[in-house]
């Protein structure tokens, strides 16, 4: 485990299972997400896949507390999500970097959680040792390349040492080397024991990362199944469409 | 033209003579300057910069109104600031039994009045931008709203010094505000505007060109230190 | 960085400090003509080496310089319109006027000088060839002193002046510099106290064309701001002043000041009502 327990008692919660009932997300009239009840409890890699304007970010925003709830209920455990809840990260797919150092940047993260700043320095090197950020610790964040801003965009959500980090479509704006370099460390932090849930469009990330699959359509929850079975045998036409690259129409 | 020419040719070498003789009354008199608009601008950022991010930020009852005046009084005509302040300063105005008037104090309130709707209004509009920007981003850090006011501003300190520069250069330029409130006495409230206004009106032109010369090496001197600290600060990250 | 901007700012905010000033002084609301003429630098050094007194100087209009007075914004003042000073006491906001001296007004104009007043020896009659010979004529238009003085002389001409207001009539609504500064960029003629004149250096064209005439004499008091309607008025430091002014000391420094030899201010503060006043 890398948790070391600096910050383990402020995170010490049990975040799982995450229960979805009956979500509905109504804007301007209209229904972006309908009906959607799910249940997340096992400790590994959960992709929420779906074409584009699935409703999979919105899913996501809902789960870390940016989003108001027009219908349902969505719990982690017996907790609502709110967005200053230390034991939880969320990662845009395009990272808004403060105009510091990249320690710094760190550091900044930190500030906002009551941490213990003795704490600092250990927390921080230990996020640019995961991330490969070492020799870049003191290099201004907003002059990094496109896929060392998102390697520091994990790293701060990885200093925390959180339960849960949420990742919507994290990868969308690197090639395909920065791409695999962010794979790897979403890899490592959850064989370290946090919790991922990711989205993605690309249907080749989703079966490398997968343990198992949520997959949206316009809103609504078609499939839930393991990754393997998900791929192996999709159990809806739209899902095996989905997988087979065809264009999917509306309901 | 040969006359105009003639006449800045002679200002010139005055202001160098001026200068390198390190003349006590002409030093005293930069010093006041100097003294009266760098308390000004720094008073007037302490009220206007949060005041601009908070404007920015925050949505509450009559803010509307708040930013309509701010333009407004951008635009204020010094010498009518200058008037509102003396009323309320003299001692026959609600603030008469302070015995502020023709005293320095009274100058750096006048400027303060006049600038801090400069750096209000440009702050608003700088963290207007920028919270398109990181607002998501900040929140879903978990910063609270008056932690996400504090990190914009610092973020945007390079834009929002251009403001407060902004307005430096109107208070140390500004003449018609400090003559009124401070009285332009000798040795007490002479500042290099008020000085400049007194030599062109006892038709010494060329001191008082001389004078103006020299107010504007020393825009001139500020303006670049704050271009080299900004081009120090790029430079020292990347 | 983030130590050098800690410095810079240190610096600054040591510099802008405001020091409390522990200075005795007193303010003296005047006419621009006394003060641009150097006669007040002159004068206060001595009094101050004399009492510790500093004399702080407003210089204004005498309108202006009155309203000061009235606000209790000066402890006292030193102006030369006789029917003002008069209402301000009257309106019991002043007490103790003293004459101290006068000096006088001159008439400058263009060298070629078209309106021919060159040799008279009236200065109505020079109002009236001004006027009718339309030459431009900058007025102060101030309400100082010296405008007032200007309007009776046009009025003692029998010249309607308003009349003529915008065409070559020129209200300038400026201080005395600033009317010679329009005078000279315009060829206008227009009437300026001798003491401005003889400082004022932006002449080119502009000459002097007429002077030594009684009616053109400017009598300056002195008056105490009254105490009982400004508590803080600072009273006994301002009398001390006064009667400075007004004490043989004082009128021999203000017949000695001269510029470019030429005496600006004849004293003539009666002693014997001085003496009574200054007990």
């Amino acid at each position: 485990m890398l948790h070391t327990n600096i910050i383990a008692n402020m995170n010490e919660v049990n975040a799982l299972p995450l229960q979805v009932k009956n979500l509905q997300i109504t804007k301007n009239g209209n229904v972006l997400l309908k009906d959607v009840t799910l249940s997340i409890e096992s400790n590994n890699v959960t992709v929420i896949l779906g074409p584009n304007g699935a409703g999979k970010s919105l899913l996501l925003r809902c789960a870390h507390g940016l989003e108001n709830l027009s219908k349902g209920s969505l719990m982690w455990n017996t907790n609502i999500p709110q967005p200053q809840q230390s034991w939880r990260a969320y990662i845009f797919q395009k990272p808004v970097l403060l105009r510091r150092s990249v320690r710094a940047n760190l550091e900044y993260v930190l500030s906002l959680h009551s941490i213990n700043k003795a704490n600092y320095a250990s927390l921080i090197d230990a996020a640019l040792k995961n991330t490969g950020l070492g020799q870049l610790a003191d290099r201004n964040a907003r002059v990094l390349s496109g896929g060392e801003q998102q390697r520091l965009n994990i790293a701060r959500a990885w200093v925390l040492q959180p339960r849960v980090i949420l990742l919507d479509e994290p990868t969308a704006e690197l090639d395909p080397n920065g791409t695999a370099g962010i794979e790897r460390l979403i890899m490592t932090i959850a064989q370290e024991g946090t919790k991922i849930i990711m989205s993605t469009h690309d249907l080749g990330q989703a079966h490398r990362l997968a343990n198992d699959i949520v997959f949206l359509h316009q809103g609504r929850l078609i499939e839930r199944t393991p990754a393997q079975s998900f791929f192996e045998q999709p159990q809806t036409k739209m899902a095996q469409d989905f997988i087979a690259g065809k264009l999917l129409n509306g309901e | 033209m040969v006359f105009v020419l003639n006449d800045f040719s002679q200002a010139f070498s005055k202001a160098i003579q001026l200068i390198f003789q390190l003349d006590p009354a002409l030093l005293e008199i930069i010093g006041l300057s100097l003294r009266v608009s760098i308390t000004a601008v720094l008073i007037a950022s302490l009220i206007g910069l949060p005041l601009g991010a908070a404007l920015a930020l925050y949505k509450f009852y009559g803010r509307g109104i708040i930013v309509a005046l701010l333009n407004a009084f951008m635009g204020l005509p010094p010498v009518v600031v200058g008037l509102v302040v003396y009323l309320i300063l003299s001692r026959s105005g609600p603030l008469g039994v302070l015995g502020l008037l023709f005293t320095p104090t009274a100058m750096i309130i006048a400027q303060v009045c006049l600038i801090t709707p400069i750096i209000a209004a440009l702050t608003r509009q700088t963290i207007l931008d920028a919270n398109v920007e990181y607002h998501e981003q900040l929140r879903a850090l978990g910063a609270k709203a008056s932690r996400m006011m504090k990190t914009l501003l610092w973020e945007t300190r390079f834009s929002l010094m251009t403001g407060v520069f902004a307005g430096f250069g109107r208070a140390i330029a500004e003449v018609g505000a400090v003559l009124i409130v401070g009285g332009n006495i000798n040795h007490a409230t002479r500042v290099m505007t008020t000085a400049i206004a007194l030599e062109t009106r006892k038709g010494d032109i060329e001191l008082a060109l001389a004078l103006g010369i020299i107010l504007i090496t020393i825009s001139l001197i500020v303006t670049s230190l704050v271009m080299s600290a900004k081009h120090a600060a790029y430079q020292y990250h990347s | 960085m983030k130590r050098v901007l800690t410095t810079i700012l240190l610096i600054l905010i040591t510099m802008s400090v405001v020091i409390a000033e522990e200075e005795s002084f007193i303010t003296l609301s005047s006419t621009t003509s006394t003060d641009n003429s150097g006669l007040l630098d002159y004068l206060i050094p001595k009094f101050k080496d004399k009492t510790g007194i500093d004399v702080r100087v407003i210089a204004v209009g005498t309108g202006r310089a009155l309203q000061l007075g009235e606000r209790g914004d000066a402890d006292l003042v030193l102006v030369h319109h006789k029917t003002s000073e008069v209402k301000f006491i009257e309106n019991g906001f002043g007490i103790k006027r003293r004459d101290v001296m006068y000096n006088d007004y001159v008439i400058v104009g263009p060298k070629d000088d078209p309106a021919n007043i060159k040799y008279l020896t009236k200065a109505v009659e020079a109002f009236k060839l001004i006027s009718e010979h339309k030459v431009p004529f900058i007025s102060r238009g101030d309400e100082s002193g010296t405008h007032k003085k200007e309007l009776e002389l046009w009025s003692l001409a029998k010249i309607d002046i308003q009349k003529y207001s915008g065409d070559w009539y020129r209200e300038a609504g400026a201080g005395m510099g600033a009317t010679l500064n329009i005078a000279n960029g315009m060829n206008a003629y227009t009437m300026t106290d001798r003491g401005t004149w003889l400082s004022f250096k932006n002449r080119d064209d502009l000459t002097l064309l007429f002077e030594n005439d009684p009616p053109l004499f400017n009598q300056y008091g002195v008056i105490l701001v009254n105490p009982e309607r400004h508590e803080h008025i600072k009273y006994q430091q301002a009398k001390l002043f006064s009667d400075w002014l007004t004490s043989n000391e004082g009128q021999q420094a203000i017949a000695e000041f001269a510029l470019e030899n030429q005496q600006l201010f004849f004293p003539n503060a009666q002693r014997e009502i001085a003496t009574v006043e200054t007990e």
